[in-house]
């Protein structure tokens, strides 16, 4: 056994008589353990040898160095046309639009998910019921067949009348005038996002400890007040990181407006670039390179809204299960408490 | 709102409450009378209704027979039956209302993780009361001294130990001037360390002249600061008197072996 811990490079650096000098910090999982005490030399180690990392960084290494070279002196890649039309106004304003596209139908999507995620909690049997139904129409049908579908609402639903039912007409319009391309293109794609984040918000909102709810209705907060002060903010930090999956997904979804037809987006302006050209290898560059560009945008705001939802919760994490399980440890070896301290503990 | 002449005015009634949870009965039958200034502890083994007959005086739970009386309004539902004999329930907006006037503590202290310690005694103020933003601000930064917190107000809940949580939830019921406070094992979740700094907290409300209903294991505490010591058991209330009626001399087996078993 202690031959063995000679050996271990990970336990061997940490002498046991540094360990046990250690002062226990039972209720304080945020310090980090103590700095080695003064006069104490820390064993010196020699990590053990791993031929195997650097043959396969070799290897993996070559291979990369093979596609860059590859991709670098491809002459069908024709890097000059892509440096070209990188920045052609037609591409320029097709990024607009996909950003455009992409903001407004995951902002749709978000409000549309949120009222289907509160409704699927409600007591209400119709409203539990209806958004179920949304949620499986629209996450089970394809999205392009969605786009299609949106494309063909004004041959579908010509006019929209509203007034009494059955009784007179107030206002009457045509779909035709209202639902352009682009609003048409937006619903469709925030309505398809709407399902599938309505499942990602209602388990953020049943993630939130119910002990919140009951300490908000205790204070005299209505059940509104509770769900928008209290358990929303807490649903957030767990719904914001696939809230970012979903809106990079939601970036290149945008490509398949052209079913509605929207011809404006990236996709589509790069494509009519390549079919005059006769050039589609650099035009798909272009494109692939804008939207790595606008990701690497997303992820930083991402960064930043997983920062600002995260407040108040960094430090208590580890505290969790763990934590108290060790402070229970810790009043039960004092023996200050009666027998049974925790007779009623909420599990 | 009654206008009880006497001094010893009831602001806690609980009349025959019975609390079913499928087929399994909780409370039997408790009755309980708190007046005002008063301080009732609950005391029992784990199971015997304790929490449950807290929970009950502001709705968290919802009694199965009897009725709870808060000042002797009749609590989530109209004050008189309808004709045909049934009880009219209150809208849950109604039902706020009455729990706005009880401030509670949780064994688990409950803090909104998200806001900071200020953040979460201004937020009912602000929100149920309409205060504005600098009179909640105001109050709370009072009622955090009070509790011994001034230089913590801007700490998240994650930063703060267990004694300094349970205080900012103190002062965060405090915030809305509750008529009565409700207490629910306050120190069973804290390293023995910490009970001293709460109790001292609750001691001074006492004082204060608060009405409370204590559920604690801390016997010390009920001796020292109880008005009225109720022993529960398997739903009943046994045994109710002063701190030496009740646990000095104990009159049934049952709390003669509780008491054994936590003094």
């Amino acid at each position: 056994m202690g031959q063995r811990r000679r050996h271990d490079p990970d336990r061997g650096s940490e002498p046991p008589a540094v360990t046990t000098t250690q002062p226990p910090a039972p209720d304080d999982p945020s310090v980090p353990p103590p700095a080695a005490a003064q006069g104490v030399t820390p064993l010196r180690v020699k990590a053990a040898p791993r031929p195997g990392t650097w043959i396969s960084a070799v290897i993996v290494a070559l291979l990369v160095l093979g596609l860059v070279s590859f991709l670098v002196t491809n002459p069908v890649l024709e890097w000059g046309t892509v440096a070209t039309y990188l920045l052609d106004v037609k591409v320029i304003q097709g990024v607009g639009w996909t950003l455009l596209l992409t903001l407004l139908s995951m902002v749709l999507g978000t409000v549309v998910a949120l009222t289907a995620a509160i409704m699927r909690r409600s007591d209400n049997p119709v409203l539990r019921g209806v958004s179920w139904a949304y949620i499986f129409v629209f996450r089970g049908i394809p999205v392009y067949t969605q786009l299609v579908f949106w494309g063909l609402f004004t041959v579908i639903v010509p006019k929209i009348v509203v007034g009494v039912p059955f009784g007179p007409e107030l206002l009457s319009f045509s779909t035709r005038d209202l639902l352009t391309a682009f609003w048409a293109a937006v619903i469709g794609l925030g309505l398809n996002e709407g399902a599938y984040l309505a499942e990602i918000i209602r388990s953020g909102l049943n993630s939130v400890d119910k002990g919140q709810t009951e300490a908000s209705k205790a204070l005299g907060m209505s059940n509104g007040r509770i769900l928008r002060r209290i358990i929303v903010p807490q649903a957030m930090r767990v719904i914001v990181p696939p809230l970012g999956n979903e809106t990079i997904g939601m970036l290149k979804t945008t490509s398949l407006v052209l079913a509605v037809p929207f011809t404006l987006d990236l996709t589509f302006a790069t494509n009519g670039i390549a079919n005059k050209l006769f050039t589609p290898i650099p035009l798909l560059i272009v494109a692939a390179l804008w939207y790595l560009a606008i990701t690497s945008v997303l992820m930083v705001g991402q960064h930043y809204l997983e920062r600002h939802f995260g407040r108040g919760f960094d430090a208590r994490t580890p505290a969790r299960g763990g934590g108290r399980r060790s402070r229970q440890a810790a009043v039960n070896s004092a023996g200050t408490t009666p027998q049974n301290p925790l007779p009623e503990v909420e599990l | 709102m009654t206008n009880t002449p006497e001094q010893t005015r009831a602001v806690i009634a609980v009349e025959d409450v019975h609390k079913m949870f499928g087929d399994l009965h909780v409370l039997k039958g408790c009755d309980l009378v708190v007046s005002a200034g008063e301080v009732a502890v609950l005391v029992g083994p784990s199971g015997s209704g304790k929490s449950t007959l807290l929970r009950c005086i502001n709705q968290l739970e919802e009694p199965t027979a009897g009725r709870v009386l808060v000042d002797g309004e009749v609590q989530g539902y109209r004050p008189e039956p309808l004709p045909d004999g049934r009880w009219q329930k209150l809208s849950s907006a109604q039902i706020a209302v009455q729990r706005s006037r009880i401030g509670m503590v949780f064994q688990r202290f409950h803090l909104f993780p998200h806001l900071t310690a200020l953040g979460n005694v201004m937020e009912a103020p602000v929100q149920v009361r309409g205060l504005s933003k600098a009179a909640a601000e105001e109050k709370a930064r009072t009622l955090l001294e009070r509790v011994g917190l001034a230089d913590r107000a801007d700490h998240y809940p994650s930063e703060l130990s267990g004694g300094q949580q349970q205080r900012v939830a103190i002062a965060r019921a405090l915030a809305m001037d509750p008529e009565l406070m409700l207490f629910d094992e306050p120190t069973s979740a804290l390293d023995p360390e910490l009970v001293s700094e709460v109790l001292a907290v609750l001691k001074d409300l006492a004082a204060d002249g608060m009405t409370m209903v204590v559920v604690t294991h801390e016997m010390g505490f009920a001796r020292e600061v109880a008005d009225q010591v109720v022993f529960m058991d398997e739903g009943r209330i046994l045994e109710r008197g002063t701190p030496e009626e009740v646990i000095d001399h104990p009159r049934s087996e049952r709390l003669k072996g509780f008491l054994a078993s936590v003094l």
